[in-house]
């Protein structure tokens, strides 16, 4: 039962994975981007018709990714170049985003002689949950590790990247530095505009993914509209749970993924309560964490200082 | 600054410009809206339709008949409405995500007493339900300034998770203590007795007229009271304002109240004068759009008015647009996204201009 929860866990924090990684790169440049939602609506929609057409994973992914890019693609030329208020930028991305995906949904629907969307069965067979002789079969540990689908692994080698990336690298490094201080890294002679760009637009792209994950694995291969459903901004929630770290991501993706399949697993003898509960806990447990970290107040537990803020060299 | 040694000054860069007239900035906000459409007019183009034809049903939509131009009516005036209460708090640079979850406990709150209180005499149930309405959106309001004020709490995500937990709190209604037990299938709530239902004045519900009322008010406590000023002040500077005797946490919490209450007005006329029950769509994405709107007009009420207006239009012709050329009604999303980009992107032009390589010296 508990190892039964613990998969289910995996699967659904998958999701949240990808789009926290995505916003913790954003954060990380000194963007709060809240269009997370709409890029992983943008990737869903991109990732599952390429998938259609196509039946063919590794292209599907490939069209996740440059749909959600195409989003932050809109996000970045507005705010590091027109500077554009950041937080109302990133809303109407995310407006834009599921109107968007939901649009291009609908018009495929009407179209196809079904009157529904499903994925082919060669995509399919890609996308459920692997089965690798021996190493699946071992008790516990195998059935932990080895019975995912492949977007789980992709996310738990893209974090440690990731991770390595930001605090091992000096071109990662130079990113922390623009999030805390843009002038200062400016003045100490980094590509700030450079990085920026190249940082959200990675993100964008992660998160895309991320919605790809949601349109064809959790609404189960079938085209549903609003399949990205708030992971997006739970998503962005979760980089503050994740103390800004990919790495932590993956931990905090994983609580998160489990509050959100418990209602299934709590035995109803032991206690019951309402469906409707265990749908808000997510969302009430970052509340809850919002406010801890935020009475907290350590230094070293912070948002990147310039976060939310527009850099203009001009501007002392 | 151009004398740096070894490095001459770049062909083009970026100067704050000094304000621009008035009547310039509003021309080159139009113009954007304006690039907008047609940027929405090759994406029609693009999946095969003729962009002229597609607006002209928009347009004509919305207004072919006097139902539709009720419809039209009914769909502004929660944007209105909510826009006004996101300006409160936009002008004091408190980001408001939350208006969602500010119209659902407001639609909760009055609610209460439509299904429960349904024998007082009517006038008193629709002032008792709307006063409802203003504590539940006040509360799910204040809950955030009060940590925000207290602890720093960032304001965006946590008026952003307030949302999905009003959210809930309706389901958990209606599948539980509320569900009405006639129902069969799908579990709701009951709809309102006639004598919790908003009159009619001219064929729509007397929504309207609170939300025209609002806009006055609204308008005039923000540029003619103290306490309107007292927000701008604190929405400029927190020090500024502490250092000028503004108590801003006191500022701070008390707007967010009204913010709150006047979303959740919204909640109780969309409740009882759209609805007429409670659902889980009370709030539908109003909170989010009216976000749009409220930027659209520069926070400001009677641009509100317009914008909401047009936005009203939009959603209603695309409802007509779906019936004539089956496209979806997400169109309408995808253009107000497409028109708020374009202007966020010529609030730049207004701010900055560009100087060509020793141009600055001219000056």
């Amino acid at each position: 039962m508990i190892i039964k929860f613990l998969v289910a866990a995996v699967l659904a924090g998958a999701p949240l994975l990808f789009g926290t990684m995505g916003e913790i790169l954003n954060e990380r440049v000194g963007h709060l981007n809240l269009g997370v939602e709409g890029m992983m609506s943008l990737g869903a929609c991109g990732g599952f018709m390429i998938g259609y057409w196509t039946d063919n994973l590794f292209l599907a992914i490939i069209a996740a990714f440059l749909a959600g890019m195409m989003g932050a693609l809109i996000y970045a030329v507005l705010t590091v170049f027109l500077m554009a208020d950041q937080n109302v930028t990133g809303l109407t991305l995310t407006i834009f985003g599921i109107g968007l995906s939901n649009f291009i949904g609908e018009y495929m629907l009407d179209r196809s002689p079904q009157g529904t969307l499903k994925l082919p069965e060669h995509i399919s067979a890609q996308l459920s949950n692997i089965h690798v002789k021996g190493l699946s079969d071992i008790p516990v540990v195998g059935e932990l590790l080895f019975t995912y689908n492949i977007f789980v692994y992709l996310g738990v080698v893209l974090a440690v990247i990731l991770g390595y990336y930001l605090f091992k690298t000096k071109v990662g490094l130079n990113v922390c530095a623009i999030g805390e201080n843009p002038a200062a890294a400016d003045a100490a002679g980094i590509p700030i505009t450079q990085l920026k760009l190249f940082n959200i637009l990675l993100g964008g792209g992660i998160c895309g993914i991320g919605g790809a994950y949601s349109a064809m694995i959790i609404c189960g291969g079938v085209w549903i509209s609003n399949c990205v459903n708030g992971l997006g901004w739970i998503a962005v929630a979760l980089v503050i749970f994740a103390n800004w770290s990919p790495r932590k991501a993956i931990f905090g993706s994983l609580v998160f993924g489990g509050f959100s399949v418990l209602k299934y697993y709590i035995p109803k003898s032991l206690f019951q309560l309402p469906n409707a509960f265990y749908d808000a806990l997510p969302f009430l447990v970052t509340a809850l964490v919002l406010v801890m970290t935020s009475i907290r107040q350590s230094k070293d537990k912070a948002q990147p200082a310039s976060c939310g803020v527009n850099y203009f060299r001009e501007e002392r | 600054m151009s004398e740096i040694k070894g490095k001459k000054e770049p062909l083009l860069r970026i100067v704050k410009r000094a304000e621009l007239p008035g009547k310039q900035a509003f021309a080159l906000r139009i113009f954007s809206v304006f690039l907008a459409l047609c940027a929405g007019g090759v994406f029609i183009l693009l999946i095969g339709y003729n962009p002229f034809e597609i607006y002209k049903t928009i347009w004509t939509g919305a207004f072919r008949s006097q139902m539709a131009i009720q419809a039209t009516i009914k769909l502004v005036i929660p944007l209105v409405i909510s826009a006004l209460g996101i300006t409160l708090a936009f002008k004091m640079r408190f980001w408001n995500i939350g208006a969602e979850g500010q119209i659902i406990m407001g639609g909760v709150f009055a609610s209460f007493f439509a299904l429960f209180f349904t024998n007082l005499p009517h006038v008193l149930l629709i002032v008792i339900m709307l006063i409802a309405g203003i504590i539940g959106g006040g509360i799910w309001g204040l809950i955030p300034a009060f940590f925000k004020a207290k602890y720093n709490t960032n304001e965006t995500l946590f008026t952003l998770m307030l949302n999905y937990i009003a959210l809930n709190v309706v389901v958990f209604l209606r599948d539980g203590p509320w569900k009405d037990p006639e129902s069969s299938g799908f579990p709701k709530i009951a709809r309102f007795d006639k004598n919790a239902q908003l009159d009619k004045v001219l064929g729509v519900h007397c929504g309207w007229i609170i939300a025209l009322i609002l806009l006055v008010v609204v308008a005039v406590y923000l540029s003619k009271t103290k306490q309107g000023y007292e927000i701008s002040v604190v929405g400029e500077s927190h020090a500024t304002a502490s250092y000028a005797g503004i108590h801003v946490s006191k500022v701070m919490l008390r707007t967010m109240f009204l913010s709150g209450a006047v979303c959740g007005i919204c909640g109780m006329v969309q409740t009882t004068g759209s609805d007429m029950t409670l659902t889980t769509a009370v709030a539908g994405g109003v909170g989010f759009t009216a976000i749009i709107v409220a930027w659209l007009a520069q926070l400001n009420p009677a641009g509100i008015l317009v914008v909401s207006f047009l936005f009203g239009v939009l959603e209603k012709g695309s409802s007509v647009m779906q019936s004539t050329f089956g496209l979806s009604t997400y169109a309408s999303d995808v253009l107000q996204g497409v028109i708020l980009f374009f202007v966020l992107g010529c609030e730049f032009f207004v701010r900055y201009k560009f100087v060509v390589r020793g141009g600055a010296k001219k000056e």
